[in-house]
């Protein structure tokens, strides 16, 4: 198996607007038994800097698995994983994957560089709504908070690429309502390149520029869709359109599913 | 409080036992007590504890530093486990006297040869601990360093040793309640003082009252050491998980 790791993209087209290139063109896991289940194959993902992509397919198609390969956590891969040189990675994870043993704050500081621990996080901590909850360690927090503080630790380190794998499941509409909609303004003010993964169609249309919907194992993109902003401001009718366009691409990857052949 | 009156109830039947007998072969508490206190007047029990609490320090440090390495490593690697664990398995099963007996004779009859001897009987237990704990280390947690580009260092000092801080712990108290009764065992064949000396010296001469009150001491030393010393680091070390 090999991964490459690109330190400049000046020989791809449209190179320098790319933040995250991954081609993938074989992803195999080794079932308990011994024999390799291939997971992800022919994918290839192309996003620019600054937009925000988001993941989407039946369950347990890959796409956490594309979303580790894409943050350089799996390199047994075959194909290739282009980055620009001066990337930096901020990841929010399934679980909030916090120290128990460090405060919120320590938390949050941890992943920082040496120089710049003593920089001031208070505009971050405040649009998070974390301030009160700085000395608190994270079992002393709810769900909802300890993934308000994962999403901090992860712009905390000012990233060039965003990394979110459904950090709004499994938490109340209203709370993660305001989330997306705190999340989606940093990312578009920051202009930060950000993939994430998610299962709600809603919440792909309210927050992504690109859509890439996977087919079920082993995965490959069957629609890769722009959104233009001024596609989804125009009216509502054009809202529902792009929603059932992508709805019927993921009944069909879900249709799949079911398939013996798939 | 039960404490306290389970305490006191022993020390009643052992005074009536001693005073029924009425023998210097089972030597009543106030007889113990005077023993203790002559003997730390003249400053040799303080003296005797000192030496057989710093081969228990020193060996046992010994045990923990090497044995958290190597407990790691084979948690962390399979192949090394599979190298490392017969040889665990010889040092578990390898009886205390035995090392012993072939450190003095290979080293000589030295404090290094006595240290030696008690650190590898503390060992393998240590090992064992840690590679439990090591195994059942976060891997979420290792992922997360690992996304963030955090350093070895910081990896090991804020990720990994706070897991293993109660591995850390359990090893200590069984290590330290063990090494010290081994440390006895190596200063009874081959050294010239600590405690495990004064008691051979005190069987040669079937002195009941000093092996008492010696005993007795040591004891109420690796209490003290229990109490003051193992438990509050193991609490401070756990405190967020009162708060949680």
């Amino acid at each position: 198996m090999k991964t490459f790791w690109c330190s400049h993209l000046k020989d791809e087209p449209n190179a320098g607007a790319n933040a995250l290139e991954l081609r993938i063109d074989s992803k195999t896991y080794l079932s308990a038994d011994g024999k390799p289940i291939e997971v992800i194959r022919g994918l290839a993902l192309r996003l620019e800097a600054g937009s925000f992509g988001a993941i989407m397919g039946p369950s347990g198609c890959g796409k956490t698995t594309l979303l580790r390969i894409a943050a350089g956590l799996d390199p047994e891969f075959r194909g290739m994983r282009c980055v620009p040189p001066s990337q930096r990675l901020g990841v929010v994870f399934q679980e909030p994957r916090l120290l128990p043993w460090r405060t919120v704050e320590e938390n949050i500081r941890l992943v920082l560089p040496a120089a710049e621990q003593g920089i001031d996080l208070a505009a971050l901590i405040d649009t998070l709504g974390l301030a009160s909850h700085m000395a608190h360690y994270p079992g002393e927090l709810s769900l909802g908070l300890a993934r308000r503080v994962a999403i901090a630790r992860a712009l905390a380190v000012r990233p060039t690429l965003l990394l979110l794998d459904e950090p709004f499941v499994s938490l109340d509409e209203v709370t993660a309502t305001q989330l997306r909609q705190e999340v989606a303004a940093l990312t578009q003010r920051e202009r930060i390149t950000t993939l994430c993964v998610t299962h709600d169609l809603d919440e792909a249309i309210q927050l992504a520029d690109h859509v890439f919907i996977l087919s079920n194992r082993p995965a490959a993109i069957v629609l890769d869709r722009r959104l233009a902003s001024d596609e989804l401001a125009r009216n509502g009718s054009e809202v529902r359109s792009i929603r059932e366009e992508l709805r019927n691409a993921l009944a069909g990857s879900n249709g799949a599913m079911s398939s013996p052949e798939a | 409080m039960a404490r306290l009156l389970s305490i006191i109830a022993l020390v009643i039947v052992w005074a009536t036992a001693a005073a029924l007998v009425h023998s210097r072969m089972l030597p009543g508490p106030l007889t113990v007590a005077a023993d203790i206190v002559t003997e730390t007047a003249n400053g040799d029990l303080p003296y005797q504890m000192a030496c057989t609490l710093a081969r228990v320090i020193v060996s046992f440090a010994i045990a923990l530093v090497l044995g958290a390495f190597a407990g790691f490593a084979m948690g962390r690697w399979k192949r090394v486990d599979r190298y490392g664990d017969p040889w665990l398995v010889v040092l578990l099963n390898l009886p205390a006297l035995v090392t012993i007996i072939f450190a003095y004779i290979w080293i000589g009859l030295t404090e290094s040869a006595a240290i030696l001897a008690v650190a590898l009987n503390k060992l393998p237990n240590v090992v064992v601990v840690l590679r439990e704990g090591t195994r059942a280390l976060d891997p979420g947690l290792d992922e997360m360093a690992q996304a963030f580009r955090l350093n070895g260092r910081a990896r090991v000092r804020h990720v990994v040793i706070p897991q293993l801080v109660p591995y850390f712990a359990a090893a200590s108290r069984s290590g330290l309640s063990i090494a010290w009764k081994i440390v006895l065992v190596a200063e009874l064949i081959g050294r010239p003082n600590g405690v495990g000396f004064v008691l051979g010296s005190a069987f040669s001469l079937f002195d009941l009252t000093r092996i008492l009150s010696y005993a007795l001491t040591f004891i109420a030393l690796m209490l003290t050491v229990e109490n003051l010393l193992v438990q509050p680091l193991e609490r401070r070390a756990q405190r967020w998980r009162q708060r949680a």
